[in-house]
């Protein structure tokens, strides 16, 4: 029968796809570890873009500042994993001695020399939580506003957010200001530390690139969230959200509390954020504000946009893309300009740019839905169909 | 249990210059069906957003099962027990007939995130739960085959029937219809009324506006009959129909 | 810290150019019932136009008066921005009137993306150094400084307000820009074809945003492809204060705007005892908007802000 068949050929492509995506590492490795980099940086993506997707996908919010929860997550493993917090108590002591003098006697000196570096397990529900926090709060003013008044709005959080990062390096230096924030904690397991030594981690007779390391906690974290992201949309809230996302009004009218679940996806989405930037610092071992800009709350945006919002498979697929396509772009359209043109005359980063702004457009004005989006159920247009 | 299920007490509504309600009362006696007319603009759907919490009145006491409500939110009114359906339809639309009245269980349920995440036994017992009832009420109202479909793809009269159950599923003791027969033809109406009958004679108060008077006539225990924001006449079919009052707002609406 | 006197008039300045950005975006709000977010584009696409332009006649006739060859350099920029402008709206917005309200507006990001991409392509990512083609020394004012291209931009600026309320109030075309703005259907049923009212309404716009643009350009003696976005969000938001919709409103919001921008960055060190400092200014836009739209949504001269179901 059809159906079987195209059961079992969707069942035989999935397993196809699992296993790529498990030993991709594998399969990437004769090209050198920049491709396993870019695959790390992506299963980032995909959890922000899953994140996103609460917000914009299920719950109908356009959030434009989402990138600020980003920034929380890494900030905070930023402040609470790396000799930061050491800077922060000698700022102290220079401007406001007293209490510089007071924090000091309060954590030791260990912690005064060298700063706080808590453990991955603590960071991340750490990170989730504030972040969460800061998606409540930081949504609460717009719950009663229309949806493009909503959009500015968190925009405008998202610059206030990331001029406080630009910024926070005086009379307290917490977030090191434009220089960022440097020598953050690599990830630590059981003892081992997935930067490993020059790159690579050693494990009794094993050795396996840091990146390879790090590509399979990700792809387990990338996991998570999306069996987290399709559980949270196929239960009460899920229904909760997608009702308010189609009329507010009616669905306040069968009892839910609007105000309450617009909160909670702006904290549940903001709590995905937050954890892929506390990873996101660890990662990279540097944060600086450049890389939490309007820019890439756009990116994420675009990336919902063009898999297919709310619908968790495209949105995967969208973040693959867009996350992949930048260093795919320096990898083939720079050289193909040199080879043809003798210098190149757009350079990949323009080119991005380039193709992010046509993506949204496109895909508005022709296919609203985005590339991959859910599949249509039963139909059967009628024609006496209301409006 | 005695006296009314949904007694509304002197509700008043100003919009700007024009006094929608003036000094409304009404009374719903449990187990009826109760109707609302007038003629257009007399304030039946400013009396009804008033009771369901759509508008905020000036004045005006609310009571359901003897227990004061404040119709401040319609959140709260869901919650308190009374469910309402919409004159210009408001379904989820992306959503299957069966999603759109497991909404409607929402407020009589609580799985949050851990249940949602975790899925433990008492979260899964709970969505079976609810898709049962859904299905339930589908059969209800005679749309149990058009479950999987699309709700923004259904016939006009199916989608209200939709309304109707999802607005069950949240366990109201007051059922309030916002012109439910709009739109529908002779046989359309009998079978709906015949429907009403059922959730009626199931044991859920229903509260109706509705522009069809013969349906009105035939269908309902009691009769409100408002014009110009005030109550002019209240009591049964009979004694509405041959109430001076009423005779003369209605021709003298249609003489104008 | 400057004196009182200087910041009122640095304010009146700023607040000058966000009132005709703002005009713009109230403009297009009135007819269409969205936020033209790709508008700060077209103040930039102004102003580098503009710069383009006196490139030229620097080079080509550097004696000509200071003067002339900026108002070449905005009468240039004009149609460019005009273009501009009727072709986003073309692309982005005619088609998606009746799309959920969204749609819309994540098409102007985009646009606005593409724009300054294109910007960047065509003038290079770096600012660019803009002529300062009017005498440098600054008058002297009640106790303020003032350069000449300043008062300039408070004339153009003030000349552009009073020819906007004149044309809206006193001409067919105005009644018929109102009209549309009030109930296009209605509008069409007069004979008002609203199409042709909302390209004009965009050109006007992209008029007022090209003088902006270049006289921004040539107060700050800078232009580059980024400039025209946070300047566009925060007279977007001056536009929100006054009572978006209303034109009257714009111009009121944009001088607050700049006022309270100017006098908040003075005053914010004292106000905080240090802890924050000037370059913190760019908050007070996004305060001003999210204040605005949470206590008074309508602003302060305005309609309907709030949801319309």
């Amino acid at each position: 029968m059809s159906a079987n068949s195209s059961l079992s050929s969707s069942r035989i492509t999935l397993a196809l796809l699992a296993t790529a995506v498990l030993i991709f590492p594998l399969l990437a490795a004769p090209f050198g570890n920049a491709w396993v980099r870019i695959a790390d940086v992506a299963l980032l993506y995909i959890m922000l873009a899953l994140g996103l997707n609460v917000v914009v996908g299920f719950a109908g919010l356009l959030d434009l500042g989402y990138v600020a929860f980003f920034a929380i997550g890494a900030y905070l493993a930023g402040l609470l994993s790396s000799p930061q917090f050491a800077a922060t108590i000698e700022s102290l002591q220079l401007d406001f001695p007293v209490v510089g003098a007071w924090v000091t006697e309060w954590v030791g000196p260990v912690i005064a020399a060298q700063g706080i570096h808590l453990s991955v397990w603590l960071i991340i529900p750490l990170a989730a939580l504030v972040a969460g926090l800061a998606g409540a709060l930081l949504g609460a003013p717009t719950l009663k506003l229309r949806g493009d008044y909503l959009a500015i709005v968190t925009l405008g959080f998202g610059e206030i957010i990331r001029i406080f990062m630009n910024n926070l390096n005086g009379p307290i230096n917490i977030t090191n200001g434009p220089q960022g924030i440097n020598l953050i904690d690599p990830v630590r397991i059981g003892g081992v530390s997935l930067a490993g030594e020059a790159g690579v981690v050693r494990l009794g007779d094993l050795s396996i690139p840091s990146v390879n390391a790090y590509y399979y906690l990700f792809l387990l974290l990338a996991i998570a969230t999306i069996i987290f992201s399709h559980r949270l949309q196929h239960s009460r809230l899920g229904r909760a959200w997608i009702a308010i996302r189609e009329d507010e009004i009616a669905a306040k009218a069968m009892g839910i509390n609007v105000r309450n679940m617009k909160l909670l996806a702006f904290a549940m989405g903001a709590s995905f954020g937050g954890v892929a930037g506390a990873m996101f610092g660890a990662f990279q071992g540097f944060i600086s504000p450049e890389s939490f800009s309007l820019t890439d709350s756009i990116a994420i945006l675009a990336m919902v946009i063009l898999g297919g919002i709310g619908h968790i498979p495209g949105v995967v697929l969208g973040a693959v893309l867009l996350a992949a396509l930048p260093e795919l772009l320096r990898h083939t359209v720079e050289p193909i300009q040199m080879a043809l043109l003798g210098q190149v005359w757009i350079e990949a980063e323009v080119l991005r740019q380039l193709l992010y702004g046509l993506a949204l457009v496109l895909i508005m004005l022709a296919r609203p839905a985005g590339l991959w989006p859910a599949p249509q159920r039963e139909q059967q247009a009628h024609t006496e169909a209301a409006a | 249990m005695s006296g009314p299920l949904l007694s509304v007490q002197g509700a008043s509504k100003r919009f700007g210059g024009l006094q929608a309600l003036a000094d409304v009362s009404l009374s719903v006696q449990r187990g009826h069906i109760h109707g609302l007319i007038g003629p257009n603009g007399a304030g039946k759907t400013t009396c009804f957003n008033v009771i369901t919490g759509l508008y905020q009145p000036d004045t005006g006491s609310f009571h359901l099962n003897g227990m004061a409500y404040s119709p401040s939110s319609p959140h709260l009114v869901a919650q308190a027990g009374i469910a309402r359906t919409f004159q210009n339809l408001r379904l989820f639309g992306e959503m299957t007939a069966l999603e759109n009245v497991m909404v409607g269980r929402h407020v009589r349920t609580h799985q949050g995130v851990l249940g949602a995440v975790l899925r433990h036994a008492a979260a899964r017992e709970e969505e079976h739960a609810i898709e049962q009832k859904a299905r339930e009420l589908l059969a209800l109202v005679g749309i149990a085959g058009l479950a999987q479909r699309t709700a923004r793809y259904l016939s006009y009269g199916d989608q209200r029937r939709v309304e109707i159950a999802r607005a069950l599923a949240t366990e109201p003791q007051l059922l309030a219809l916002d012109e439910p027969a709009a739109g529908m033809n002779a046989t359309e109406k009998a079978s709906l009324t015949e429907l009403l009958q059922r959730i009626r004679d199931q044991g859920t108060t229903i509260l109706l506006i509705e522009h069809d008077v013969k349906m009105v006539m035939s269908l309902c225990d009691q009769i409100t009959v408002l014009d110009y924001g005030k109550v002019i006449a209240e009591g049964s079919a009979e004694q509405v129909r041959r109430h001076p009052d009423v005779i003369a707002a209605y021709l003298g609406r249609e003489a104008a | 810290m400057d004196t009182l006197v200087q910041q009122l008039i640095n304010g009146l300045v700023l607040g000058s150019v966000y009132a005709l950005i703002a005009l713009g975006y109230t403009m297009v709000y009135g007819v269409l019932n969205l936020i033209n977010f790709a508008h700060g584009e077209v103040l930039m696409i102004g102003a580098l136009t503009g710069w383009s332009i006196l490139q030229l006649l620097q080079h080509w006739v550097p004696e000509w008066p200071g003067m002339l060859k900026l108002a070449i350099a905005i009468i240039g920029a004009i149609p460019t921005c005009i273009i501009v402008s009727l072709v986003i709206e073309r692309v982005a917005y005619r088609r998606l009137r009746n799309a959920p309200r969204l749609a819309p507006l994540i098409t102007a990001i985009g646009v606005s993306i593409l724009l300054q991409t294109i910007a960047m392509m065509l003038w290079g990512r770096d600012p660019l150094p803009f002529p300062q083609v009017l005498p440098m020394t600054p008058l002297h004012v009640a106790g303020g400084l003032i350069t000449p291209t300043q008062v300039l931009l408070l004339l153009l600026a003030l000349l552009s307000m009073v020819a906007l309320a004149l044309l809206v109030e006193r001409t067919r075309i105005g009644r018929a820009m109102r009209a549309v703005a009030e109930n296009p259907r209605v509008a069409a049923l007069m004979g008002v074809d609203a199409n042709r009212i909302i390209m004009l309404t965009f050109a006007i716009g992209a008029t007022l945003a090209a003088i902006a643009g270049v006289m921004w350009a040539a107060n700050y003696a800078s232009a580059q492809f980024a400039m025209g976005f946070v300047p566009g969000l925060k007279a977007f938001s001056a536009a929100v204060l006054g009572g978006i919709g209303n034109i009257y409103g714009a111009m009121l919001g944009g001088l607050l705007l700049g006022l309270i921008e100017s006098l908040g960055a003075g005053y914010i060190g004292d106000m905080t005892a240090g802890v924050l400092g000037s370059h913190y200014q760019d908050i007070f836009a996004f305060i001003v908007l999210i204040l605005v739209l949470t206590l008074r949504p309508s602003g302060l001269m305005g309609e309907r802000v709030a949801d319309r179901s």
